[in-house]
């Protein structure tokens, strides 16, 4: 197959991921609200997104939301993986299977579980069961982004700090903590994006009171969405874009160094 | 109905359980002059407890429950017939439904072979579509490669309710596919609200992830074996039967469970682009919790969905069991 073929497959399949978001970007635009035809271009829909209480509402919920869950997740995922590590075979085989459940479970499953648990227990949802939720669907990426660099640590120097007079703690956190760095930071960014991207488990765990993006646009698109909701995922998908750039630099930057 | 409080003495268990475990702490410390290292998974512990475990024998109760909390298979039997409620109580007032004309109802079922059919529709078009977009992108010849896996995981930041939504704009009847083909002179086409549309959803928002598990295998092959292939004579296209896609096959597996598994409980996806004969589990399972509120039957199917899941994960975990595929970012 010649090369021109090859990578006029890669733009068609590129294009088809595309096109859906460069027309939503454009629509942004559009000053008319149909969104088919083009009439003329406007900021009024950014305008009118800042000044929306709803949305900013929303969004100050969902970006929250996102950093304290993945804040918890990372610290409880890591401390987990650290004693998962230090296990025996059989104590460590349980928790990783444990760990696995969350991860097959479907969304909906995992969403109506919580749900369920929420009113049996009769704890009013909202904010905090969102959090929760979020916590919990979490972990086992952080667990599973800091495992492998767990073993890839070199087994004595543990060991070598202590018999150098390290104390468990200070040991831990000279020597552990550093070595599993990048997998910790890893797991936040995971965190962080599943958590800001999800909708299915925010659905099930949330009062209609507390609405984050995810949970607004869906009660927003039977009515048919606005495009102040294309103004803010436009804006969203140029502040990822950028942030990607910047660490990608870094690394890149970090690498030739 | 579902009001149920908590009973008393669960306060008590928990508050046992909570001082146990700092005595086991404090004991812990005493003995070793530190905190065992184990025991810093405890929070963990305790929270996959509380919120994954509890959560699921909730929903295993609830399968086996009837509204008054006694023990019965009638969910199970309601997700077979979905009108053995109806049927059953004209039983009991001694009118046989067979005589009004009420037969076994069969939207339930329906309703999972319809999604299992739709999702392994949309499997097949990712893995069709992913496979040579995966292996033209790890060829060692084209620089821009790993340049378009990023290219290809910046589409999923956007919020897939949104990116669902815009295909709208796209296929309704006044969107754009239909406004440029009015312009070219072409009659218009109903895109939207059919079982196309809602594969076309499907393919869109999981593509990424048949694509990621291939490229990652076929990127880390040793390429000296298709070389030594080419080397003793084969031509490049039996190097790619005989070498490099068996060599490829688990990230295919695991890409296909990736695709698979989500696109078997699709939720929303349906609704947004679908009409409406094209209800899939997700939304029955949602539909029932919520709109019917009938958490017995609701729970039912989401336990047989689980099952399903669960037997499916182990099919496909025998063809890979190293799990070589995975590790998709």
């Amino acid at each position: 197959m010649s090369k021109f073929m090859k990578r006029g497959y890669l733009a068609l399949v590129l294009l088809f991921l595309y096109v859906p978001i460069i027309v939503l970007i454009v629509q942004s635009f559009n000053a008319g609200v149909s969104r088919a035809k083009w009439e003329g271009f406007s900021l009024q829909w950014y305008e009118r997104l800042f000044n929306s209480p709803s949305i900013m509402n929303a969004l100050y919920i969902t970006v929250t939301i996102a950093l304290l869950a993945a804040a918890i997740a990372t610290v409880i995922g890591t401390l987990a993986a650290i004693g998962m590590h230090a296990m025996s075979k059989r104590p460590q085989g349980v928790m990783l299977t444990l760990t696995n459940i969350p991860m097959t479970m479907p969304d909906i499953v995992t969403g109506i579980s919580l749900m369920l648990l929420f009113i049996f227990t009769q704890v009013p949802r909202g904010y905090f069961t969102m959090l929760l939720a979020h916590v919990t669907f979490n972990i086992p990426y952080v667990i599973l982004s800091v495992m492998p660099k767990l073993k890839q640590m070199n087994k004595f120097s543990y060991e070598a700090a202590l018999d150098l007079g390290a104390t468990p703690g200070y040991a831990l956190r000279r020597v552990i903590l550093p070595s599993v760095m990048p997998g910790v930071i890893t797991g936040a960014l995971l965190s962080f994006t599943l958590s800001l991207d999800d909708f299915t488990i925010s659905y099930f765990t949330t009062s209609p009171l507390v609405q984050n993006l995810s949970t607004l646009i869906y009660s927003e698109a039977r009515k048919g969405i606005k495009p102040t909701m294309n103004a803010l995922s436009a804006l969203m998908f140029v502040a990822l874009l950028v942030l990607l750039l910047a660490v990608n630099r870094r690394a890149s930057l970090a690498h030739e160094s | 109905m579902n009001n149920m409080a908590l009973p008393p003495w669960a306060s008590w268990v928990m508050l046992v359980g909570f001082m146990g475990f700092i005595g086991m702490v404090a004991v812990s410390i005493r003995r070793n002059r530190g905190v065992k290292r184990s025991l810093f998974a405890f929070p963990y512990g305790l929270w996959i407890v509380l919120f994954t475990l509890i959560p699921l024998l909730l929903i295993a109760y609830y399968a086996f429950t009837n509204k008054t909390g006694g023990f019965t298979l009638d969910n199970f039997k309601t997700f077979w017939d979905s009108n053995y409620e109806m049927r059953k109580q004209m039983l009991d007032l001694g009118v046989n439904p067979q005589d009004l004309g009420i037969a076994r109802g069969n939207v339930n079922l329906d309703t999972l072979l319809y999604s299992l059919w739709m999702a392994f529709l949309c499997t097949l078009i990712c893995l069709v579509m992913g496979y040579p977009a995966a292996l033209f992108m790890a060829d060692r010849s084209f620089k821009l490669g790993a340049t378009l896996v990023v290219l290809f995981i910046i589409p999923m930041w956007m919020n897939f309710l949104l990116r669902t939504i815009a295909w709208m704009s796209l296929l309704e009847d006044n969107g754009l596919i239909n406004t440029l083909l009015a312009a070219m002179g072409l009659p218009k086409m109903r895109l939207m609200y059919n079982s196309q549309a809602v594969l076309l959803g499907m393919v869109y928002n999981y593509l990424p992830f048949m694509v990621f598990p291939i490229y990652n295998s076929l990127s880390k092959q040793d390429r000296r074996l298709s070389e030594a292939a080419m080397d003793l004579g084969a031509n490049s296209a039996l190097t790619f039967l005989r070498v490099t896609m068996p060599l490829s096959l688990p990230g295919v597996v695991s890409g296909i469970t990736m695709v698979f598994m989500p696109s078997v409980t699709t939720f929303f996806i349906p609704r947004v682009l679908g009409g409406g004969n094209t209800e899939m589990f997700g939304d029955l399972i949602e539909r029932t919790f919520l709109s019917a509120d009938n958490w017995n039957v609701g729970s039912a199917l989401s336990l047989i969905m689980m099952v399903l899941i669960l037997i499916s994960l182990t099919l496909l975990r025998k063809a890979d069991p190293e799990g070589e595929g995975s590790g998709t970012l």
